[in-house]
């Protein structure tokens, strides 16, 4: 069953976007979400503390 | 070889490891539930002002047990039943490794027992925040951390079995929307996941004497990443739930494939950013940092709720009007099944996260707002609006529709279940409502006494305040009440529901397998696409496909422009602050 | 149950959008960006924006500042505790500290001048909550915070401690008084 259905998957992935095929990779996905945060909102946010200066007194 | 069995009512089919660990999964759940439940309740009746009923110090340590019961442990249970149901069950397909499934179960049981045991033990009332330099026992932390692996193992079992699906072929296409919802979450968890251990192994080390110092504006931020990013896998999962009662009792198609998933898609861009709420009143965070994070990039995960505002409820009014209820803008809602608890458990927690929950949420992570709001009481009631009205109902709506199918048992009370959505619903509306209006009087979060005993300084709340405390305290007993009388149907169904099936027995309910008489070992056939749509005549207005939705989203809109500015009012008439 | 299958279509991405879902979309959008550019438009316009101005300072340090500045601006003590009420002249640096389970000292301002409030812990984590005007800021231990505020209106404010600091953490009350 799984083989006759080979030849149409592979002609029709030749037409699907390159947003479908993303939404369609859950490990692409992954790796997206779990960068964004971390750079924007980790990695941003910590080299904002860590140059907060010392007190001038 | 892999076993399956054909629930005989939806056709959905279930392979026996999944099954088992979903059954233990959810029931853990609801145990969690039951107990901060319980706390709940205490909570109340202390913050109710009439009443104040216990001492500081238990006070504290039982809001901290709530707070970690309630948020963390009844919903990752729950949603690691959501994650293998949408993985395994959806997708027909065998669940990956089920042995590592049922370690990170085990894990998960051990880390929660350990951390409630660090509470209970009366040295660990330091909030789920758990703010550093305060400290809590070694085993708070280190049950979190161990609870925190096993979620993580979890997780990856459903991305295991993604694979194992699509490799084996068990669905034709693109997986099913309620599956991607669920990848959604997934990502989301892994991600909190991971910024749970960054922050609480370092802070075990510190509890017990491995590291000297954690720096408490660095620990903020990181926790901020597990704790607030752990509501956002609540988010994406339930409104997955929500997609899925939809197309259970209505058939409900979604409006466009594209759009919903285009949604999904923005909140694994974006949603987790808004960890960054938490900070806005925080030293040293730069105005782009801010903007940037609380606004979820200018606003885009919120764009996404809207449109599974929209999308959601426009779904179930173009099934609706196809079976002919097309009269005016309503009557697809006004004549939908008000009496079943799966649909109403649902529906209200569509309207409460969108009007409670949603706009609350919005208008409070607005960086200037925050000023007027927080750490206010205001913040917990905007949370039980999310987590409550709209996740835990959620959730409660999917379990009544589980315990038939999942756990093979009829209801038990079925008129007390009608009832039950709707005296949740009120009580917890009551309670978001006036918290969040003590909140803008000032009130405080986490506070035992809002009388300040024992300071010689004056100061009262206006009485307003206290009223609204009162009012907010009767709400939490009614939801208190509503969320008992879940508990007794649920885990009732499950003791003493009629049997559905034979081999459905006490221990089956929880966790251990059917009989094998139950399963086949035939493969359930490959999951087929959807049939295509008819193509038909526009049913509503002008080519609205769902008008009725419309007006309600215009509703939507126009309530949170009107609060948002309100709230720019208020805050514009504060001392100035640059 | 069609949301519980895949789609109807193998390239669904394809599928054209509905013109309700469109109009929708775009309508949420707009609000989104009206939303996001009111930020940055009362950090232009508005009074009351939250400073970035902070600075990493030891217990020890601070409290030596604290002391140095009631040495020179005490006005009076209050209750039985003795605590001193600093009134500081316009302008000037105010330091407010806070501990278990106090705000310290006390502050007379003068309506319609703007102080430069700093704020810190030197334990644990506090919460700024002037009442009944609201204004809620995190004190987080370790880091100080420099606020320019412009009292509007004169009365007796009360500080409340909104961020959960242990077992009397609901007696943590401090005073500003604003003059006309």
């Amino acid at each position: 069953m799984a083989d006759e259905n080979n030849t149409d998957e592979r002609e029709e992935d030749e037409n699907i976007s390159p947003w479908q095929q993303m939404i369609d990779n859950p490990f692409l996905l992954l790796f997206i979400g779990v960068a964004m945060p971390t750079v924007f909102y980790t990695l941003w946010g910590v080299m904002e503390i860590a140059s907060i200066p010392v007190a001038p007194y | 070889m892999a076993q399956f069995r054909q629930c005989p009512d939806t056709g959905l089919f279930f392979h026996k490891e999944a099954e088992n660990l979903m059954k233990a999964n959810a029931v853990a759940g609801v145990v969690c539930l039951l107990i901060g439940g319980i706390l709940a309740l205490l909570v109340v009746l202390t913050r109710w002002p009439a009443i104040h009923l216990l001492p500081a110090d238990s006070f504290y340590m039982v809001l901290t047990a709530h707070g970690v019961c309630a948020l963390i442990f009844w919903m990752i249970f729950f949603e690691m039943a959501i994650l293998y149901f949408a993985g395994s069950t959806l997708l027909r397909s065998r669940l990956a490794t089920p042995r590592w499934a049922w370690a990170g179960f085990v894990m998960m049981v051990i880390g929660a027992v350990m951390t409630l045991a660090a509470i209970f033990g009366g040295k660990s009332s330091v909030m789920m925040t758990s703010y550093v330099p305060m400290r809590a026992e070694p085993h708070f932390y280190l049950g979190l951390v161990i609870f925190a692996v096993g979620a993580l193992i979890g997780c990856f079992v459903y991305l295991g079995t993604l694979v194992v699906a699509k490799n084996e072929k068990t669905y034709e296409g693109s997986v099913p929307l309620v599956t991607f919802g669920a990848t959604t979450a997934c990502i989301i968890a892994i991600f909190t996941i991971a910024s749970g251990a960054e922050i609480l192994i370092p802070t075990y080390l510190w509890s017990i004497g491995y590291i000297s110092h954690i720096d408490p504006a660095m620990y903020r931020l990181i926790w901020w990443a597990l704790g607030h990013s752990s509501q956002q896998i609540n988010v994406a999962a339930h409104v997955a739930v929500w997609y899925l009662i939809a197309g259970v009792i209505f058939g409900a198609r979604p409006m466009s494939e594209k759009v919903s998933r285009a949604a999904y898609l923005l909140y694994i861009f974006f949603l987790q950013l808004a960890s960054a709420h938490h900070l806005l009143t925080d030293p040293g965070l730069s105005v782009e940092w801010k903007l940037f994070n609380t606004s979820y990039a200018m606003y885009l995960a919120v764009l996404a709720s809207m449109i599974h505002g929209l999308t959601v409820p426009g779904a179930i009014e173009v099934a609706q009007r196809k079976k002919g209820l097309t009269n005016g803008a309503f009557e697809w809602l006004r004549k939908a099944p008000w009496g079943n608890p799966v649909f109403s458990s649902m529906f209200i927690s569509l309207v409460g996260f969108g009007f409670l929950g949603g706009i609350s949420g919005v208008v409070m992570g607005t960086e200037q707002i925050s000023i007027i709001i927080h750490n206010t009481i205001y913040v917990p009631g905007h949370f039980h609006a999310t987590v409550v009205i709209g996740t835990t109902m959620a959730w409660m709506g999917l379990t009544y529709l589980l315990i038939p199918v999942l756990f093979r048992r009829k209801m038990i009370f079925p008129q007390a279940a009608k009832l039950q959505p709707y005296i949740f619903a009120l009580g917890m509306s009551m309670v978001a409502v006036f918290h969040m209006a003590a909140g803008t009087l000032g009130v405080a979060r986490r506070h035992w006494d809002m009388g300040f005993a024992g300071n010689p300084l004056g100061f009262e709340y206006p009485a307003t305040a206290y009223l609204l405390m009162g009012i907010a305290g009767i709400g939490g007993v009614i939801g208190v009440i509503g969320g008992a009388l879940f508990c007794v149907i649920a885990v009732g169904s499950l003791v003493f529901g009629e049997k559905l099936q034979k081999e459905a027995g006490l221990l089956q309910s929880f966790g251990v397998p059917l009989a094998d008489s139950a399963y086949t070992n035939e493969k359930p056939a490959r999951l087929p696409m959807a049939p295509a749509e008819a193509v038909e005549a526009d049913h509503g207005e002008s080519g609205f496909e769902a008008p009725g939705t419309f007006i309600l989203a215009m509703v939507l809109l126009v309530s949170f422009v009107i609060y948002y500015f309100i709230n720019w009012k208020y805050l514009s008439e504060v001392w100035g602050i640059s | 149950m069609t949301s519980l299958l895949p789609p109807a279509q193998k390239n669904w991405w394809a599928v054209p959008v509905g013109r309700q879902e469109i109009i929708w979309i775009a309508i949420a959008l707009v609000w989104c960006l009206i939303m996001f550019f009111m930020m940055p438009l009362w950090h232009m316009y508005g009074n009351q924006n939250i400073p970035t101005e902070a600075y990493k300072v030891t217990p020890a340090k601070y409290q030596a500042k604290v002391n140095e500045m009631i040495e020179k601006y005490k006005v009076r003590e209050e209750t039985a505790m003795k605590i001193p009420v600093v009134a500081p002249p316009d302008g000037a640096d105010v330091y407010l500290l806070a501990r278990l389970w106090q705000w310290y000292p006390m502050l007379e301002l003068k309506k319609d001048v703007t102080y430069r409030l700093h704020l810190n812990s030197i334990d644990w984590n506090h919460g700024f909550s002037l009442q009944p005007v609201n204004i809620n800021i995190q004190v987080v231990p370790g880091y100080e915070m420099v606020l320019n505020i412009t009292p509007n209106k004169a009365g007796e404010y009360t500080i409340v401690c909104n961020e959960y600091c242990g077992i009397m953490h609901h007696a943590m009350l401090g005073k500003i008084w604003v003059k006309e």
